[in-house]
């Protein structure tokens, strides 16, 4: 079986994001961008399937400006074995990348898509699901634990009150939560070893899929700043302010 | 605009994560509710009562039993050739449901609305809700995922919304469910709190989370966060989690026990009415957003202001 993985560049997730003074975005510039997090664990469950003899091939996948190719090799050093870069200065909606993958699902035929389940930059929670209904097949989101056997893939599910395990029919599109693994650091040889890896790079129109957004930004604010508070002296002094709130 | 909410429900009555979404459902038209379910009709019946509900479709199958997305998906396309928009709550069930209904009517959803601008325009949290984005849609039908703590609830009674039967469009045969492990708790449900009691890292195990924790959260009738420090290192389980990936919460108190305040976490209760951080380091950055603040060893304060009050 072969599993495809999408990555995203996104600002690393220790920054803290600068809204743009004229309101028309957030501040990119000279910042330092990553893997998006929940990728980075969506390309470890991607290696240990591999490891573990239930995947043959991984190939890594990105949408984005030429320096997500970046973003790629960290996903060639962790230890995919390819990469498609479809190559766009656009920001591009999670519809669109659904479409973009679909397209790429057609030509690669993959048993599992894995993702993230969000990105942290847009907060959408969208991309995966969106490209299981694009293909009519089944999704895992949110996964906590992936068990492939055979034609099924068993997925352990982070929900609201506790976890949920669903049977899918393979080929299936997982995205994957934080407490899934914890993904591995890309040694220094392998980092080297990446760069020989392949690369292609591709176009939205490759695909034939328009990416034009839906969604226009109208503005982009800072959210409401907290008025500064006070500090209490002590444990009674804040039990006075709790009764004062009504709570105590 | 007819718009349709989907209510979150177990088979047994409405959660209250629904009655948010009706309130930001009403300020777009005309509501309608869907409960898909598996022998939940008295849920139907309940929803009917919701202040402000028109029609509730009912959709009453043992392929919706789990609310599976491969499942409940096309039923809501199905609905939405006589409905403007879908609306869902941000919770985990609306979250994997929502996209998939959008990608099939191919529109672009909207994630997690604060607030209705216009007919087609909302605003939303990005980049962990250090920003906030103004958005117009140009779709011709809407999708969007509602947060629960940012619209007031509709009163769960006091309507006259009416029941009737839609077609149902049967198990897709794609996927099915097999368990779920649901954590039992006897507290308040952490998204509905008014009170959160929430512990971080420095609470350093399970046992001494409890102990310190919780007599404080029954002094004050408070559910029990966490940040992720502590579900990552197995203090509580993961749904006790408050942040970007975990929970959003807004109580009336968040009290903050322990946690330094990362980005992440912030993202998760910044919009509380009032926050109280109890944390021995005075340069933690949970106290640039709290309302009151101690400086104190919590393993003395904590138990100290739980005896007081």
């Amino acid at each position: 079986m072969k599993i495809l993985v999408p990555v995203k560049r996104v600002i690393d997730y220790n920054v803290k994001p600068r809204v743009k003074a004229d309101g028309t975005g957030v501040d990119l510039a000279n910042v330092k961008m990553s893997m998006n997090p929940f990728d980075e664990i969506a390309v470890e469950e991607a290696i240990r399937l591999k490891e573990a003899g239930k995947a043959e091939e991984i190939v890594a996948v990105s949408v984005g400006p030429t320096k997500a190719q970046e973003t790629l090799r960290t996903a060639l050093a962790m230890g995919a074995d390819r990469a498609i870069l479809i190559e766009t200065d656009a920001e591009v909606e999670p519809l669109a990348v659904a479409k973009l993958l679909k397209a790429i699902v057609a030509e690669e035929n993959p048993g599992l898509v894995i993702l993230g389940k969000q990105a942290i930059d847009d907060d959408s929670n969208q991309t995966g699901q969106m490209l299981a209904a694009l293909l009519g097949r089944p999704q895992g989101t949110f996964a906590s634990k992936v068990d492939v056997d055979g034609d099924h893939v068993a997925v352990t599910r982070e929900v609201d009150g506790g976890l949920e395990t669903v049977k899918l029919a393979i080929p299936a599109v997982v995205t994957t939560d934080l407490r899934l693994n914890e993904p591995r650091y890309a040694s220094l040889p392998n980092i080297m070893k990446a760069k020989k890896k392949q690369l292609d790079v591709k176009t939205a129109a490759d695909y034939g899929v328009d990416i034009a957004p839906r969604l226009k930004t109208l503005k982009v604010s800072e959210p409401p700043v907290r008025t500064a508070g006070i500090k209490v002296a002590d444990v009674d002094a804040l039990v006075a302010k709790l009764k004062e709130l009504g709570v105590a | 605009m007819k718009t349709l909410v989907w209510v979150e429900h177990d088979n047994a009555s409405v959660k209250d994560a629904t009655l948010a979404v009706v309130t930001a459902a009403a300020k777009l038209g005309e509501v309608h509710l869907l409960v898909a379910g598996s022998g939940c009709r008295a849920v139907a019946d309940e929803a009917a009562q919701i202040t402000g509900v028109g029609k509730v479709h009912l959709a009453d199958d043992a392929a919706y039993e789990h609310a599976l997305a491969e499942n409940v998906a096309p039923l809501v396309v199905q609905l939405m050739g006589t409905h403007d928009a879908f609306l869902a709550p941000a919770t985990t069930t609306g979250k994997n449901l929502a996209p998939r209904v959008a990608a099939l009517l191919d529109v672009m959803q909207l994630s997690d609305i604060l607030s209705v601008e216009g007919e087609k325009t909302f605003t939303r949290p990005i980049y962990a809700g250090n920003a906030i984005a103004t958005v117009e849609s140009s779709d011709a039908k809407l999708v969007i995922t509602v947060r629960g703590t940012a619209f007031a609830k509709a009163e769960a009674t006091g309507g006259s919304g009416t029941v009737e039967d839609v077609a149902v469009t049967g198990d897709a045969g794609l996927s099915s469910f097999v368990g779920a492990e649901l954590a039992k708790s006897e507290r308040p449900e952490l998204t509905s709190a008014k009170i959160i009691v929430s512990g971080g890292r420095a609470l350093k195990d399970a046992e001494t989370f409890q102990a310190t924790i919780l007599p404080l959260a029954d002094k004050l009738g408070a559910a029990v966060g966490a940040s992720r420090a502590a579900v990552d290192a197995g203090y509580v389980p993961n749904d006790y989690q408050v942040g970007q990936t975990g929970k959003i919460v807004a109580p009336q108190v968040y009290i903050a026990v322990g946690i330094s305040g990362a980005i992440q976490h912030l993202a998760g209760m910044k919009d509380s009415k009032t926050i109280i951080a109890i944390n021995k380091d005075e340069d933690a950055p949970i106290f640039q957003v709290a309302d009151i603040g101690l400086v104190a060893d919590l393993f003395t304060a904590v138990p100290e202001l739980a005896s007081k009050l």
